[in-house]
């Protein structure tokens, strides 16, 4: 540690390794915060590799060999961004949310259909979900603005247009996959909520919210006009009485929760017969908690929670550490956004929350979501090392 | 200071206008919630709940077949195979992963059809005509006797027809055909009710239990138990290994007192007849049942394959003899003159007569303005017991019933014997028969069920095994073997040991007494000899069948009434005379004097147990009685 106070000379002749982590700005980083990030992507890679009853023919290890490999290029990403000035995206903030919106309406021109929604792009090689991405984009563009009008027109007035800007991706996301734009309302209320937006205005759209969500799911379907796809709906509804239909829509929560409650204390291991033997569905993705719950039981399962614990309160120290206002709102979009994919998934897989296909941050197999979301501990790592905590070495509390 | 002013003030105004520090808290307290709640559902569903779950996810990969056993075989007493088994591997659909979605299940019977080698349409039919008689959850059998080449077929693309399991299935052989077909039985596949009575038992949907015969009365032993294969499969049902199970365990054998030489002789005698008949030869000293069968009989492998309607039907149908009706045990019919025995022994016991004692037979007796005559209008002169015996003179023992009426003595002693009572032989389906009483009739008479009241004619009818007597071979054989034991009743037995499966003995059946009657040896004598004179002395009514026998035998023919048919024939004899062994009673619907048709059957079985012939005799009373 002491190292880096010696004088330029005297650190030449010090082993590579110690050099690279020099040049690559390493010492400044946030230690707790990449501990968290690498931990889950190792977690995951590990899970992966031991849940398959190997779904591809002639390649057993394609999904975890591919995590990881997405995971190296987001740690990439994550270290360039890390030294990039995040600051300079609140000058960008016009031109990310330009490419947030465009993006998303490409996956309708490009698109192909998933599961019975469209939600990416076929590329060569990767299939790219611009939603994933967009997460990100949404926040650096929505702190941006809000800062911008921070002293414009009446805190009514502001309240709306912060509501706005956020609600515009969110909608075109939800003609995509409605998980998703959740996540987008969690990130634009967190940073709306963060940026000190009165109490009373969070609470009326909350009431909103609300009512919204009981037209959709309960007034229009009994007046005979669903707005949802059948399938959207049941996803929505089970959850309440998996039992009432085991072989439906309450299948996958059934089985999730009888493979999560399965592993016990310390877990099944091989015997995991739930993910082992295929009757846990999506394991690799919307499922990856409940495999990680069964094969290593409560201790497993603690620990990725644990995990996520450390990376968000890495996270939402910085929104008392950062340099700056936009540094704040970049960490509370960012925690809000792992907090809400981390609570909405989990409880997914323990019973509690509807099915929404919500990935489980750096968990769930899948390159965009895994990069993007090492993209965000990059940012996070960028105001660390901006922030007055970023002079005092990794491992400072 | 001006400077440091403006800034601290400028700071100040900064943080009025940036987000504040407790909106930082607000959130980390949120996320400390969230965080807790996943906690603590996460506890309680794998540590409180855990072991639940656990066993839900055992379930899940399970997959049980049920491996069952092959039944005991039944053996004639010297171990001859009656019944055997035979493996057979047969196609069953599984309802449970047969699509309710009618559409969808129509799509499956198209994609089987050609793998059974049937009409789409014929696998419907049978699926529903299966579901509607069996219990909820039996396979249906579609076919049985598959190829080889079938069954590999099948094997390999198990995960196209989940649906499909190929079991193996034990069916019952039968090396002798049709032979002793009635008292063994036949065995099918449980019905919803039986399943119902029989729960505790061990029994499942789709298992097979005895269904008649000894089949039924020893299904416990001879059904074995089933065992279970137990292997892992996943989701889509495929297998991926095994796990423990059981090995199902073979039921016992059964090896009888029947004697298949006295069986095969006694059945075709009778067919030979062609006439509806019934068999019964019983151990006189220990009650084990010899041989036993009934004509028209019926194939039991016939139960082996699904039955139609109309075959089933048939197997009833009295026009066609009713083959399925065990008429040995279940028949009940008049006997005519094989009764007098116990007539006889009755009335000496009551004081009546003397075995000495001559009535004479004027060819008739006039009681209360009623008259009874000898068959064929004979007249016999003075006859003794003896004599009365032999030439079966119906006045003595008219005179007999007439002052037995009044005392119960008649009845007292025939049930003594065992007429008109179940024998408690280890076959359903035996018929009580009807020993006619005072009380009963007078009962049915207040009740407006006859037209007269009990009468002295009734009693002088029952004297000779008419009138509303009704019993069947096998009481007759119970009578005479007590008779020919000197008194010892046994309970007729066709078990004679349940052996395992590699021929050791588990279990052997001591004679069971149910009771003794005391006759004296002076009146069992002279019965003993009346019957002698009466089967092979030349006045003697069926001196024509045994007149020729070189073992002396007691026996005594019967023709009795049978309004609207035709008499019925009957015989009844004890082997050898001095010390009887064997007890033998035949008879035969419509088969006219006894003489005729029951004593020739009789005659073959004896026969055969003495391995002797009778030659031609002419002459003797013949064809009266």
């Amino acid at each position: 540690m002491e190292s880096s106070r010696l004088p330029r000379r005297e650190r030449l002749t010090e082993p590579l390794g110690v050099r690279l982590v020099d040049r690559l700005g390493l010492r400044q980083l946030d230690g707790w915060l990449l501990l968290a990030a690498l931990g889950l992507v190792l977690v995951s890679v590990v899970t992966l590799d031991a849940a398959s009853e190997k779904p591809v023919v002639g390649a057993p290890d394609l999904l975890s060999q591919r995590q990881a490999v997405y995971g190296l290029i987001g740690i990439v990403g994550m270290l360039l961004l890390a030294r990039f000035d995040y600051s300079r995206f609140r000058d960008l903030r016009t031109g990310l949310y330009a490419l947030l919106c465009i993006s998303i309406i490409a996956t309708f021109v490009f698109g192909f259909a998933a599961r019975g929604s469209t939600q990416s792009i076929e590329l060569p090689l990767f299939t790219f979900q611009p939603a994933e991405p967009g997460k990100l984009l949404l926040i650096l563009a929505l702190a941006g603005f809000v800062l911008d009008g921070s002293r414009a027109g009446s805190e009514a007035k502001r309240t709306i247009r912060y509501l706005a800007l956020g609600m515009l991706p969110t909608a075109l996301v939800l003609l995509q996959d409605l998980g998703t734009s959740l996540v987008y309302v969690a990130i634009t209320l967190a940073i709306m909520m963060a940026a000190g937006v009165r109490w009373s205005h969070l609470g009326a759209i909350g009431a909103a919210a609300v009512a919204f969500v009981v037209f959709v799911l309960v007034l229009m379907p009994a007046a005979g006009v669903p707005l949802l796809k059948e399938y959207q709906q049941e996803r929505l509804t089970s959850f309440v009485s998996p039992e009432s239909d085991p072989r439906g829509a309450g299948y996958q929560q059934n089985q999730a929760r009888v493979a999560a409650g399965a592993g016990g204390l310390t877990g099944r291991g091989d015997q995991a017969t739930q993910s082992n033997l295929g009757f846990l569905p999506e394991r690799h993705t919307d499922f990856v908690f409940a495999v990680v719950a069964e094969r290593y039981g409560f201790a497993g399962a603690a620990l990725v929670l644990s995990l996520f614990a450390l990376l968000l309160w890495r996270a939402l120290r910085l929104m008392s550490l950062s340099k700056d206002s936009y540094g704040k709102l970049v960490a509370a979009g960012i925690a809000s956004a792992i907090l809400f994919q981390v609570f909405v998934s989990v409880g997914m897989n323990l019973g509690i929350m509807p099915i929404t296909g919500i990935p489980l941050p750096l968990m769930s197999y899948g390159g965009s979501a895994v990069i993007s979301t090492l993209l965000m501990v990059g940012v996070l790592q960028s105001i660390h090392i901006r922030s007055r905590a970023g002079q005092r070495g990794p491992w400072v509390g | 200071m001006n400077d440091e002013i403006r800034n601290r003030l400028g700071k100040l105004r900064d943080r009025k206008q940036r987000p504040r520090f407790t909106r930082a808290a607000v959130l980390g307290l949120v996320a400390a919630i969230l965080l807790g709640i996943l906690v603590v559902r996460l506890w309680s569903l794998q540590v409180v709940t855990g072991d639940e779950y656990l066993a839900e996810a055992r379930a899940n990969r399970t997959l049980e077949f049920r491996v069952r056993a092959p039944r005991g075989e039944i053996l004639d007493r010297n171990g001859e195979v009656l019944v055997g088994n035979r493996a057979r591997t047969a196609l069953q659909l599984d309802p449970a992963r047969v699509p309710i979605d009618e559409a969808a299940r129509e799509a499956l019977f198209e994609k089987l059809a050609p793998v059974v080698d049937r009409q789409a349409d014929w696998i419907r039919k049978r699926y529903r005509e299966e579901l509607e008689d069996n219990p909820p959850g039996s396979p249906v059998t579609l076919v049985e006797d598959v190829d080889d080449s079938v069954v590999y077929y099948l094997r390999e693309n198990r995960e196209r027809f989940p649906q499909i399991v190929i079991s193996r299935v034990f069916v019952r052989t039968y090396p002798r055909g049709t032979l002793a077909a009635h008292l063994l039985g036949s065995v099918g596949e449980v019905t919803a009710e039986e399943l119902e009575s029989d729960a505790p038992s061990g029994i499942e949907a789709g298992d097979t239990i005895g269904k008649a015969g000894i089949e039924q009365t020893y299904d416990t032993i001879l059904r074995g138990k089933s065992g279970t294969t137990r292997l892992q499969v996943d989701s889509l049902g495929r297998i991926r290994g095994s796990l423990d199970s059981d090995d199902p365990v073979p039921g016992d054998s059964i090896r009888l007192t029947v004697d298949l030489g006295l069986q095969a002789a006694g059945e075709a005698a009778l067919s030979s007849i062609g006439l509806p008949g019934a068999f019964v030869v019983l151990d006189v000293r220990t009650g084990e049942t010899l041989a036993l069968g009934s004509w028209p009989t019926v194939d039991p492998a016939i139960f082996t394959r699904p039955l139609s309607e109309a075959d089933a039907e048939r197997l009833w149908d009295e026009d066609q003899g009713a083959p399925m009706f065990n008429r040995a045990i279940g028949g009940a019919y008049p006997v005519g003159s094989v009764y007098k025995p116990f007539t006889a022994i009755a009335a000496i016991d009551a004081g009546i007569v003397d075995p000495s004692t001559v009535i004479e037979d004027g060819g008739k007796i006039t009681v209360a303005g009623q008259t009874f005559t000898n068959a064929g209008q004979k007249v016999h002169g003075p006859v003794d017991l003896e004599r009365a015996l032999e030439v079966s003179s119906d006045v003595y023992f008219y005179r007999l019933g007439q002052n037995m009426n009044g005392t119960d003595a008649l009845q007292d002693w025939s049930r003594e014997f065992g007429i008109g009572e179940p024998t408690g032989i280890d076959l359903v389906g035996e018929s009580e028969g009807l020993l006619p009483t005072p009380g009963w009739r007078n009962a049915l008479f207040r009740n407006g069920d006859t037209d007269r009241p009990w009468a002295v004619g009734d009693n002088i009818q029952l004297s000779i095994g008419q009138g509303d007597l009704q019993a069947n071979p096998l009481q007759i054989a119970l009578g005479y073997s007590a008779l020919g034991n000197g008194g010892t009743v046994y309970r007729p037995k066709l078990l004679r040991r349940v052996e395992d499966v590699a021929g050791r003995v588990k279990k052997e059946l001591e004679p069971e007494a149910l009771r003794k009657i005391s006759i004296p040896a002076r009146v069992r004598a002279a019965i003993m000899e009346g019957l002698n004179l009466a089967a092979q002395a030349p006045e003697g009514t069926s001196f024509p069948v045994f007149g020729g026998f070189p073992v002396e035998i007691a026996g005594k023919t019967g023709t009795a009434e049978r309004p609207p048919y035709g008499d019925q024939s009957w015989y009844a004899a004890l082997a050898p005379f001095d010390n009887p062994r064997i007890a033998v009673a035949t008879t035969v619907e419509e088969g006219g004097f006894g003489v005729d048709t029951a004593a020739p059957v009789a005659l073959a079985i004896l026969s055969e147990y003495f391995d002797e012939t009778a030659s031609q005799v002419g002459g003797g009373a013949g064809n009266v009685e």
